[in-house]
């Protein structure tokens, strides 16, 4: 086994998903299966090989320093399913 | 009477240009065909009413936001959601007076292979409505192929332009990585990443792409094009050296009739000039499927986590924060979403990052340097867009490596940062093949040539067999009408 049940669960509360019991066993087989595949990359011995984060050989991209309008408060809360006095209102952290 | 199933964008802006319709009668005609045919194909997810331009129509694929238009990504976790900005993409086309038809239809955040993922139900394919469109840029492939528009825009992170072009038998273009902004456009997996062009001509792909793409100051990922974007116009291939990269062709999956029809263009292309030889990319096919199933998916559990019911979309309810966010993405995220959120954050936690993403990215690096030697004895390499026609709707959706499997010859070259042009090349069972040509970095123009006079040589018809007026069945079984011929 690649991945276990418990690894799904661990795995998910890392993810921020409230998976349902179903889920957590079909993820727990599917992921084992994905992970079998995938895992073939570490048969290559790569020690010496630079990784790649990006295609594009860009560094240290500049801009003009010139101000611009941000967004209106209006627009960024246009879309809130719950707004109140300019902010997004959200319940407390447990 | 506008014949909007042969209509081409540059067709479209001559009669615009002489006077001979107007932008309402062009938009009508458009809309009428979707009328008519859109009920059985369900490209698009909605229609717009109201348009700022007076141009040549077009569509956007749904993962692309415009201002005061719905945009969703085919997800439940965005409907509703509409964008108060538009995206760089599509400001660009209405600063260059096109005129937005509508939003079409794509897997779930752009992942998948068939548009089966779409939460609001999958596309069909205009050539045999039982089997899929491909994917994720499914919608906005059928929609060409079936006249509902000129053109349109996709979005290709390990395949979905290319591998829907080949599908629904038209055009379509990954440009090269860093050539046209994703600023607005709703991230799957950052490094990988793509907008481009599908419409039924090079010449029409090579003009959108000329409009859409160059530097971004809202995309700090973007590069100036190196030349201007050339329209294609001859027809011989002298001088160019085209590689068939043996794996990429004679990989198993390959149906017989896929490879006959690209080993026709090939031949074609020496016809017309090219030198042909084959080449090698061992590696790239081997681990590139693998390397994209790590890469993607761990750069989407990040870019995914911004989904949290708390700033845009709908909110499950939650007596806590972290009930409220939980809740909301188990309801909002479908089942394809969840596998790679999953995948990708087990990949990026303590202990397996070295393992698995690191050592991807690692792979990334060889699969670079595979393609830079193949590309120092060839201008443009050749091979088969998808093992596969269209497959039926169904067959593959439920089970993820099957599906995944359907990239295996598009994601080595998306890996790598390069160019990709799907080019129809004939049928295969009565469905269409897509050849794929693949460029070094920043060589659209090449593709753009290449692809133009393979184009005129194969003399594809891009309307589907059953939408052809006095064409006797079975007449021409290749889907071939030669010049010569004719």
């Amino acid at each position: 086994m690649a991945i276990s049940r418990d690894e799904v669960l661990r795995v998910a509360r890392l993810a921020w998903l409230a998976l349902s019991e179903d889920e957590v066993d079909r993820l727990t087989g599917e992921l084992d299966k994905i992970l079998d595949a995938v895992g073939v990359v570490s048969e290559l011995d790569l020690a010496d090989v630079p990784p790649t984060s990006h295609p594009l050989d860009l560094v240290n991209v500049w801009d003009e320093d010139v101000p611009r309008a941000s967004l209106p408060l209006q627009d960024a809360l246009a879309n809130a399913p719950e707004a109140e006095n300019d902010l997004f209102r959200v319940p407390p952290w447990r | 009477m506008i014949d909007t199933l042969r209509l081409t964008a540059e067709d479209a802006q001559a009669l615009l240009d002489r006077g001979e319709v107007s932008g309402a009668e062009l938009r009508a005609a458009y809309l009428d065909a979707i009328s008519e045919r859109d009920g059985e194909l369900r490209c698009f997810l909605r229609t717009v009413d109201e348009t700022e331009g007076d141009g040549v129509p077009i569509a956007l694929k749904d993962v692309i936001s415009t201002k005061r238009v719905e945009t969703t990504a085919g997800s439940k976790i965005l409907a509703g959601y509409v964008p108060v900005f538009d995206s760089t993409v599509a400001a660009r086309c209405k600063e260059a007076d096109l005129q937005l038809l509508g939003k079409t239809n794509t897997d779930e955040f752009a992942m998948g292979s068939s548009t089966e993922n779409s939460a609001f139900g999958p596309s069909r394919n205009p050539w045999d409505p039982t089997r899929v469109p491909g994917g994720s840029g499914g919608g906005s492939a059928a929609a060409v192929t079936a006249g509902l528009a000129p053109w349109a825009l996709g979005s290709d992170t390990g395949g979905s332009i290319k591998q829907p072009s080949a599908l629904c038998g038209n055009v379509g273009l990954r440009p090269t990585y860093g050539t046209v902004s994703r600023y607005g456009i709703v991230a799957f997996a950052s490094s990988l990443d793509q907008v481009g062009p599908v419409a039924k001509t090079v010449r029409d792909v090579a003009l959108l792409y000329s409009i859409i793409a160059g530097r971004d100051r809202n995309d700090s990922t973007t590069a100036e094009l190196p030349e201007p974007v050339r329209l294609p116009e001859g027809e011989s291939l002298a001088g160019v050296r085209i590689g068939v990269p043996t794996e990429l062709t004679e990989a198993d999956g390959i149906e017989p009739g896929v490879k006959d029809a690209v080993a026709r263009a090939i031949e074609l292309a020496e016809g017309l000039g090219a030198e042909v030889g084959e080449c090698s990319l061992p590696r790239s096919v081997r681990y590139g499927l693998p390397c994209y199933y790590l890469i993607a998916p761990a750069e989407a559990s990040s870019n995914l986590a911004r989904y949290d019911g708390v700033r845009y979309g709908p909110r499950a309810a939650g007596e806590s924060y972290q009930e409220l966010v939980e809740r909301t993405r188990d309801d909002g995220f479908g089942d394809e979403p969840k596998r790679r959120i999953m995948l990708g954050t087990y990949a990026l936690s303590a202990g397996y990052y070295d393992a698995f993403y690191g050592q991807a990215q690692k792979v990334r690096t060889l699969i670079i340097q595979e393609h830079r030697e193949a590309f120092e004895r060839f201008d443009v390499l050749a091979c088969p867009t998808s093992p596969t026609v269209a497959f039926p709707i169904g067959e593959r959706a439920g089970d993820p490596l099957a599906m995944y499997a359907s990239d295996l010859l598009t994601i080595p070259s998306c890996l790598a940062g390069l160019p990709g042009l799907s080019v129809p090349c004939g049928l295969s069972e009565g469905l269409p093949v897509g050849l794929q040509l693949i460029g070094p970095q920043f060589g659209e123009n090449l593709l753009f040539r290449v692809g133009h006079a393979l184009e005129q040589a194969i003399g594809f018809d891009t309307v589907p067999a059953r939408w052809r007026h006095g064409v006797r069945p079975g007449s021409d079984p290749s889907g071939l009408t030669p010049r010569d011929s004719q």
